[in-house]
């Protein structure tokens, strides 16, 4: 088994770490915002002593674990060497102190960026630091070193604490004769992994995929230890202002669009998901196609998922649809119904008399999609191990034309006027290995030498290159072709979402805004059923598991690229971005559990959690760009050129002491934006001292001496 | 006499309609030398190519080509205009390549041609690509236009042959008015004892005048300055060499300095007297109130000449964008829809790593580390920092070069005057200027040597840009000023950057004002940026992040900590250097067989220590919040060292982001100020004159930034719809990932289906 616990492994020593001092750890620039430090002190709003042992918690947060064993416990830091504290384990955090340096060193870390837990050494490992604990953190989760982020004081208060902060690998040494390895392992098995502890059925999760319990066998048993815990987000009880879960409403976002119309209707076809149980509830589909039609089309789509409308453009009517391959397989099956649809799509928009049907993926891949069988998984045997042998999934799939449905592509001779083009963009699979790859290049030192050439064979950029080019040929279609266009990849929730949610972030607006881009997340990513739960692995300790991929990261990563080429068309800042990509792994928040918008209402999520848009929303000014303004009806396109792509350094080499923080255009913005509120407060004043003494014209005002001094202006 | 008439006006703004005479304006002193009509030049844009007829002119300042329908397209915008060079000029110095097409095939051109092209492409210096079509135009005139071309750009000519001279004789009675721009030019003593005065050097040093007329050494500028003790006759002894010159100095009293070492001599006896003389220089610099002395031996262990050259041109040829020639010669068709923009997309894919294996990235890296090195040693060792090489040599001497480098890099870090416009031209006056780069042999604007052409000043602005784009409010000046300035290397009306010593200027300034009546020569500063920008278009030159510092502590108190800084400093330096007790005399020791030109193994430089001390100091400097008004250092690690986009990428319409960029943020910047600043004046108005609040201020800069491209304000005219640039689709192969690309994004759970 891959996953878990190797017991006992021959001692690996641990890699010795650069002796050098890491000198911004201790960066005093800000007071940093609590608990989110690597490595300095925890400078808490309250000013408690930095000596408490304890971690800053949550409301619903319990300390499980701090024996006094667990004090003499050495952090080995890459960075700054090995320190010496006490670990602390929760059950939504590992914490990690030590009063050995001077500001205290403090680590702190959400479980739900751990990856695998491994055990280093045995008791009978010599040498210093050779008995511990390895704990790794799931790929693209790197913490900030010392934070400048966010720039505001508010940011000091109570949330801060809520990003989860670690370093990619967090090796603790312990003391062989403390018995503390024992107890700490359990314990962050047991809350790092609720998921997979609870394998018969009593965590949160109830309708847990079937897949899983057809796993099981391959885990190693549960933890003696282990009683049913469900993952933090089911016990953090704070409580918001605003309730984020209230935030998508789906009809009013399709009124904003201008829906329903004479050619587009809303359906509750899919209202208690019959007809696709990843679908959300309400869907827009074209007028004329009636409920019963919807049925049989989705028979020739994979998993149901029919073509729907994503996107409306407010004048041309041109629309982006969303939907999965058809099922046409090998012998080139044809669905009138699906074609009468694709037509109807087509008709609802009378500018253009042509529709063009984006294929997320290589045309390659799409080709192998009809004649691969996607067969049946022999129950137990886990998608890692299986493949189908070579022969069926090159050629060969007569035999089986019977039991499998092949996917492909809408060719151009069944359905007329269409275009289809082929995005080259690649699944998850190298998606996932191109991230790994990353991390090893950016972590733990960077190479000054070849970094570029180093940069370049991780192919990161490249992907995201690829999908910024997808997204932009569907914008330009749709803007200027006035064409409406047709997305999809196989199933319609990885690639697709990156392609409709970027598309409309370039076409409209309102998605550049706040709420807006929150609107476009609960709609494309999690109404649509974007798998979070399987891409990213919550609770769960499987942790090579195949279906884990770095999908909505990349999206994020799409978006900041666009941030960076339009600095003043966005109304979040990079900071806002970060904060997603924290929750997205923390497990704070219900917002990115369950698979589904079906399973989250099984699971009851937004009574029984709390909203990321909650904690956002409630402190607004963190989030937003200063430099907004001025482009809400414009068109961008971004330049989907290497040569405008940049590494992300902010979010995937933010524990780097060495890297650059924010820039400060930002602050010296904010700084202007205040003192034009302040003469613009001043003018209204003067204005109406005017108009009243106009009004009562004889009367004569004393000069406004008392204002005498006049601000000071930096121009 | 008339108001000063600016000469600038022989920017090609006349329609070639107008006869001949009026096309030049006679007092520039420029002069026709050869033209072609009925020329085509192709234009890139995004639905394909464009021809614009016209005619082509080649005159002793430029080639200019003067299309029929000019007008339609200069009147579009004028927000950025330069006023010497119109936008379809190029100068000859700005000349880089010239190539034919012939049959299809490209050629580079240059000698006696026995067949003449169909089409001229212009590689310039500031990275434009100029494609004329030759088809349509009579032979006569094809073999006129391209001969006078090649010759009047790619063979050698004479120094005295520079338009500089004959504009400036032309231009004598025009009184370019003198630049106000209060750039210290270091031509006088004042100027010198103003800068020892301002950083406080003038308790250690003096200004020597001993070179007045250039009698002891044509490499030293005619006012320097050296340690105070120094007698005024130790520096002819030879001729200036093993002589100390101050550069400047810290405020806590360490000073930059540079030294020639002294030719290497095998005779005993000489070498005796040169040691002597050495030790009794290196006496008086290294006792009090002389800082313990470090030096930097430029001339090995550093970059290389040839290194620079060949980083720049592989890294040059990554942005000169051609056209592929097949297309090209179809163009006479006027719009073709034709894929222009292949090569843009083949190289983009490998792009990284073409960047990486022309290292221009990693030179300036280099750099960039030095300079921290050495300001390291300055400002936490409080050491003297002596850089040493052969820097009067010009002629394949590296050292002189990158002393120049060096130290103006090292002050612009360490001095926040440098950051400021007029300070950075100072410094450029002084370290460039003063300190005698060869501009005329580096940018081989005699093109007397192809192998001399190294862009060293290039490599230096590269390197502010690389502190200005990381450090944004801590400069006055914007990239567009650098850029600009990177520009100006090339225009022959400005004498700044086309000598290689003020003596050969003022030799070639003094003969001439024997046949002129006597009267000197007139030539203009390029610091005068009236004559190439109108004042609008000036204000992108400032930086509005900068904030000036605040009056109050103009480092007047600094001055007075000065005199202790000796006595503070020592426990320090002591501290560090305790393991080492033999310091002093080993390092006086290396420092005269240094300069003596024995060479040994670097005792200091080779040291952990060093990389600790450096090591030190950059992760403290950069744990702490930036003071933008003190001491400054770059980020140099992988991801931060980045490509000048701005100089490099402007001419190319599919890196163009429509409405976006870095021109996004500072208009939006600019905007606010603006709207500041006219709240606060009607504020001030109201108190003042009880009635106003009626006004509007004037906007300056009042184009949505949604319309402006990160082009802006360069190459405006090069695409105005606003299409999309749709990359064409390339991919590279995965390697060792195809085996997953092959795979189905999850090929189980289909039961559910």
């Amino acid at each position: 088994s891959p996953a878990a616990a190797p017991d006992q492994r021959p001692g690996r020593p641990p890699r010795t770490p650069a002796p050098r001092l890491c000198a911004r750890l201790t960066r005093p620039r800000l007071p940093p915002p609590a608990g989110v430090l690597v490595g300095s002190a925890v400078l808490r709003a309250s000013n408690k002593p930095a000596e408490m042992e304890e971690p800053p918690l949550l409301p619903g947060e319990d300390v499980k674990d701090v024996g006094p064993c667990a004090k003499d416990v050495t952090y080995i830091c890459p960075f700054t060497g090995a320190v010496r504290g006490t670990l602390t384990v929760t059950n939504y955090r590992l914490h990690f102190r030590s009063l050995e340096r001077d500001p205290p060193f403090v680590l702190d870390a959400s479980l739900g960026v751990v990856s695998r837990v491994e055990k280093i050494g045995g008791a009978s490992s010599r040498g210093e630091n050779s008995y511990g604990l390895e704990t790794v953190c799931k790929v693209s989760v790197w913490p900030r070193a010392a934070c400048s982020w966010p720039p505001s004081s508010r940011a000091q208060g109570r949330h801060a604490h809520a990003r989860p902060v670690d370093i990619r690998n967090l090796r603790f040494a312990h003391k062989p004769e403390g018995r503390t390895r024992r107890s700490i392992f359990e314990n962050l098995m047991k809350y790092a992994f609720p998921v997979s502890n609870n394998l018969v059925g009593a965590f949160p999760l109830r309708e847990a995929p079937r897949r899983r319990r057809a796993r099981a066998p391959v885990l190693a048993p549960a933890l003696p230890t282990a009683l049913p815990q469900p993952l933090f987000a089911f016990e953090y009880k704070e409580q918001f202002p605003e309730n984020g879960w209230k935030l998508y409403d789906p009809l009013a976002e399709y009124r904003r669009q201008g829906i329903p119309n004479e050619s587009w209707r809303i359906t509750r076809a899919n209202e208690r998901y019959e007809l696709c149980d990843t679908y959300p509830a309400l869907l827009v589909v074209p007028a004329s196609v009636p409920d019963e039609e919807l049925r049989r089309v989705a028979a020739f789509r994979s998993r149901g998922r029919i073509p729907v409308l994503s996107w409306i453009h407010p004048e041309s009517q041109a629309t982006i649809t969303r939907c999965s391959q058809p099922l046409v397989g090998v012998s080139g099956k044809r669905s009138k119904e699906d074609e009468k649809y694709l037509q109807a799509v087509m008709d609802a928009n009378a500018q253009s008399p042509k529709i063009f049907i984006f294929d997320a993926r290589p045309s390659v891949n799409a080709v192998a999609n009809k004649v691969r069988a996607r067969r049946r998984v022999p129950r137990g045997l886990s998608s890692v191990v299986w493949r189908p042998p070579l022969a069926l999934r090159r050629r060969d799939t007569c035999g089986l034309s019977g039991e499998a449905k092949g996917g492909g592509y809408e060719s151009e001779d069944a359905y007329q006027n269409t275009e289809l083009v082929f995005l080259d963009i690649h699944n998850i699979h190298v998606m996932r290995e191109s991230l790994r790859k990353l991390k090893e290049l950016v972590y733990p030192s960077i190479e000054e030498a070849h970094w570029l050439s180093n940069l370049e064979a991780t192919h990161w950029l490249e992907h995201i290159k690829l999908i910024l080019a997808g997204a932009l040929r569907i914008a330009d279609r749709v803007e200027a072709g006035k064409a409406s266009a047709v997305v999809h990849c196989s199933d319609g929730w990885d690639r697709t979402a990156q392609l409709t949610a970027l598309a409309m972030l370039m076409l409209d607006g309102h998605y550049r805004t706040v709420r807006g881009f929150q609107v476009l997340v609960e709609k494309e990513w999690l109404s649509f059923g974007h798998r979070f739960q399987l891409r990213l692995g919550h609770g769960d300790k499987n942790h090579a598991d195949a279906d884990r991929s770095p999908v909505f990261l990349q999206f994020v990563d799409c978006v900041w690229q666009m941030t960076r080429q339009f600095p003043t068309a966005f109304e979040f800042n990079e900071y806002f971005l970060i904060t997603i990509l924290d929750h997205l792994y923390s497990c704070l928040f219900g917002t990115f559990l369950c698979n589904s918008e079906q399973q989250r209402g099984r699971e009851n999520l937004p009574k029984r959690t709390v909203s990321l848009w909650s904690y956002i929303n409630s402190q607004l000014e963190d989030f937003t760009n200063p430099l907004y303004g001025g482009y809400s009806n414009h068109v961008l396109y971004p330049v989907a050129s290497m040569r405008h792509l940049e590494l992300w350094v902010g979010y995937y080499v933010r524990w780097n002491p060495r890297m650059k923080p924010q820039e400060p255009v930002h602050s010296r913005c904010r700084e202007l934006l205040a003192k034009r509120a302040e003469l613009q407060k001043k003018v209204q004043e003067l204005q109406r001292e005017v108009s009243s003494r106009s009004s009562s014209s004889s009367e004569r005002a004393s000069p406004p001496t008392q204002c005498a001094a006049p601000v000071q202006t930096v121009v | 006499q008339l108001a000063p008439r600016q000469p600038s006006l022989f920017a090609c703004s006349v329609s070639p309609k107008d006869s001949q005479e009026d096309l030049f304006w006679s007092p520039s002193g420029e002069q026709l030398l050869c033209e072609a009509s009925t020329v085509l030049k192709c234009v890139q844009e995004d639905s394909g190519q464009r021809g614009i007829y016209g005619k082509l002119v080649c005159t002793d300042f430029k080639i200019a080509f003067l299309g029929d329908d000019e007008a339609a397209l200069n009147s579009d915008e004028t927000q950025f205009k330069n006023k010497v060079i119109g936008e379809n000029d190029i100068t000859l110095p700005c000349v880089d390549q010239i190539y034919g097409v012939f049959d299809e095939k490209k050629k580079a051109l240059c000698g006696q041609l026995k067949k003449y092209p169909e089409k001229l492409i212009i590689h310039c210096k500031d990275l434009r690509v100029f494609h004329f079509c030759l088809r349509y135009t009579k032979e006569e005139e094809v073999k006129r236009i391209v001969s006078g071309i090649i010759h009047h750009t790619q063979t050698p000519k004479l120094l005295k042959r520079l338009f500089l001279f004959s504009y400036a004789t032309a231009a004598q009675n025009s009184t370019a008015t003198d630049p106000k721009s209060h750039t210290v030019m270091f031509d006088t003593l004042k100027d010198w004892c103003w800068e020892l005065e301002r950083t406080r050097g003038h308790t250690k040093y003096k200004v020597v005048s001993v070179n007045e007329g250039y009698t002891v050494c044509e490499r030293l500028p005619a006012y320097f300055v050296v340690p105070n003790p120094l007698s005024e006759e130790d520096v002819p002894r030879f001729q200036g060499h093993g002589i100390p010159i101050w550069c400047w100095s810290c405020h806590n009293g360490c000073a930059l300095l540079k030294m020639s070492a002294l030719p290497k001599e095998q005779d005993d006896g000489v070498l005796q007297i040169q040691k002597s003389f050495l030790d009794g220089i290196y006496r008086t610099i290294h006792r009090p109130p002389y800082e313990i002395v470090k030096t930097e031996d430029l001339s090995s262990n550093f970059l290389s000449l040839q290194e620079i050259q060949t980083a720049y041109s592989k890294f040059k040829q990554l942005f000169l964008i051609v056209m592929s020639v097949e297309n090209n010669l179809m163009s006479f068709l006027f719009l073709l829809l034709s894929d222009n923009s292949t090569e843009f997309w083949d190289t983009d894919i490998k792009w990284f790593s073409l960047l990486e294996s022309s290292s221009w990235l990693d030179i300036i890296r280099r750099c960039l580390k030095k300079a921290i090195e050495v300001t390291e040693c300055l400002e936490a060792q409080h050491m003297n920092i002596l850089l040493l090489g052969n820097i009067f040599k010009s002629q394949k001497e590296t050292a002189s070069d990158l002393c120049c480098l060096l130290s103006s890099l090292v002050q612009v870090m360490l001095d926040p005057h440098y950051r400021t416009r007029v300070g950075f031209q100072s410094l450029i006056q002084k370290e460039w200027i003063m300190g005698g780069h060869c501009f005329l042999d580096r940018c081989n604007h005699l093109r007397q040597s192809d192998k001399e052409e190294v862009p060293v000043f290039l490599l230096f602005l590269d390197c502010v840009w690389q502190l200005v784009h990381q450090h944004p409010p801590a400069f006055e000046f914007t990239e567009t000023y650098l850029t600009v300035l990177s520009d100006s290397l090339y225009i022959p009306i400005f004498s700044t950057f086309f000598f290689n010593s003020p003596h050969q200027k003022y030799m070639n300034m003094g003969r001439e004002s024997q046949d002129a009546q006597n009267q000197s020569l007139n030539l203009l500063t390029v610091w005068d940026w009236s004559v190439q920008f109108a004042p609008k278009a000036q204000m992108l030159f400032t930086n509005p992040l900068y904030v000036e510092k605040p009056k109050l502590d103009k480092g007047q108190q600094k001055g007075t900590h000065c005199k202790h800084q000796r006595q503070l400093s020592l426990p320090l330096t002591q501290s560090k250097s305790s393991p080492k007790r033999g310091f002093f005399r080993e390092e006086t020791d290396h420092l005269i067989k240094n300069l003596l030109g024995k060479r040994i193994s670097k005792l200091i430089n080779s040291s952990d220590e060093l990389q600790d001390n450096f090591r030190e100091f950059y992760d403290s400097w950069h744990s702490k919040p930036p003071d933008y008004h003190g001491l400054l250092l770059p980020h140099i690690e992988g991801p931060e060292i980045r490509v000048w986009a701005q100089r490099y990428l402007r001419w190319i319409p599919e890196a163009q982001i429509l409405g976006g960029g870095q021109v996004a943020t500072m208009n939006k910047l600019l905007e606010m100020m603006e709207e500041v600043q006219s709240l606060q004046e009607k504020i001030d108005e109201r108190y003042h004159s009880q009635q106003g609040l009626q006004t509007e201020a004037a906007s300056m800069l009042r184009s949505s930034s949604a319309r402006l491209s990160s082009l802006f304000p360069f190459a405006l005219l090069q695409r105005h719809s606003s299409k999309p640039v749709l990359p064409i689709s390339g991919w590279k192969a995965l390697g060792d990932e195809e085996d997953l690309a092959k795979q189905e994004d999850e090929f189980v759970d289909l039961g559910d289906v």
